[in-house]
């Protein structure tokens, strides 16, 4: 059965938590492993934080959009920002590269949102802002694990 | 949820102590805390106990970055103790443990310093 819904909220780093733990409750229906909440709720927090201090270089008054879509064991999340844009996309997915290294970025976000999820697709252009997908299959059958 | 931070000074070793969520927002008073101390008590090594924090993200890795940078310019160490398996996997992706040493819990983590 398809279940969505969808969050928009104010580019502010205390939202952040917010974002995250509300995304988890939405998927907790799914019944997912503690690994896989612990996984979808970082890989949300990456891409939030990502279009707060990138997309809109923390400017509050901007909004961040997420959406989630549940299909029986599949999670797919979008989330998407209306800032200024990645202008190299390859440069950006590339492990520790930031572009804020003033600011003691570790430059992990995209490393850890591909290893974390079974499909990440980044759509942006200058100017254009940043939508992110994520997707990923819960594992079946957890209760043979017990 | 947020972030209770205990910063104990067991000279010249900083004990940090994290209990919590560490991410954007919660990563900028670890560093103005961590950082004011380092300079006011002469700080050579640094400890971080993470028995307590129950989520961190790549803002916490680039803040942990950032104060293993500073302790190193002085010729320390840091040390991190009482580490939970998701956190010990973000570490384990970024690298982190070629240049920071594990240890089981903070006694451990305190005697390899030299200090009990």
């Amino acid at each position: 059965m398809r279940n969505r819904m969808e969050l928009e909220f104010s580019a502010l780093s205390q939202n952040e938590s917010f974002a995250r733990v509300t995304v988890a409750a939405f998927i907790a229906q799914l019944d997912p492993t503690v690994d896989e909440l612990t996984e979808i709720k970082t890989v949300v927090s990456e891409a939030v934080t990502n279009a707060i201090i990138h997309g809109y270089e923390q400017n509050g008054e901007e909004k961040v959009y997420i959406s989630v879509e549940l299909n029986d064991d599949t999670v797919n999340l979008t989330i998407r920002d209306n800032g200024v844009g990645i202008l190299d996309l390859e440069e950006a997915r590339q492990p520790l590269y930031t572009s804020k290294p003033e600011l003691e970025r570790s430059g992990m976000g995209f490393t850890i949102m591909e290893n974390f999820m079974d499909e990440v697709k980044v759509e942006s252009a200058s100017g254009q802002g940043t939508t992110i997908h994520l997707m990923k299959y819960l594992s079946k059958n957890k209760a043979l694990c017990n | 949820m947020s972030l209770s931070i205990n910063l104990e000074v067991r000279h010249p070793v900083l004990l940090i102590r994290l209990d919590g969520e560490l991410d954007h927002h919660t990563s900028e008073e670890l560093r103005d805390r961590v950082d004011t101390i380092i300079e006011e008590r002469k700080i050579e090594h640094i400890v971080l106990s993470l028995e307590g924090l129950s989520f961190m993200d790549s803002s916490g890795l680039g803040v942990i970055l950032g104060r293993y940078n500073k302790v190193k310019s002085f010729g320390g160490e840091m040390v991190v103790c009482s580490i939970s398996p998701p956190v010990k996997r973000l570490f384990e992706m970024s690298g982190l443990f070629k240049i920071v040493r594990l240890e089981a819990d903070e006694q451990h983590a305190l005697a390899t310093l030299g200090v009990a």
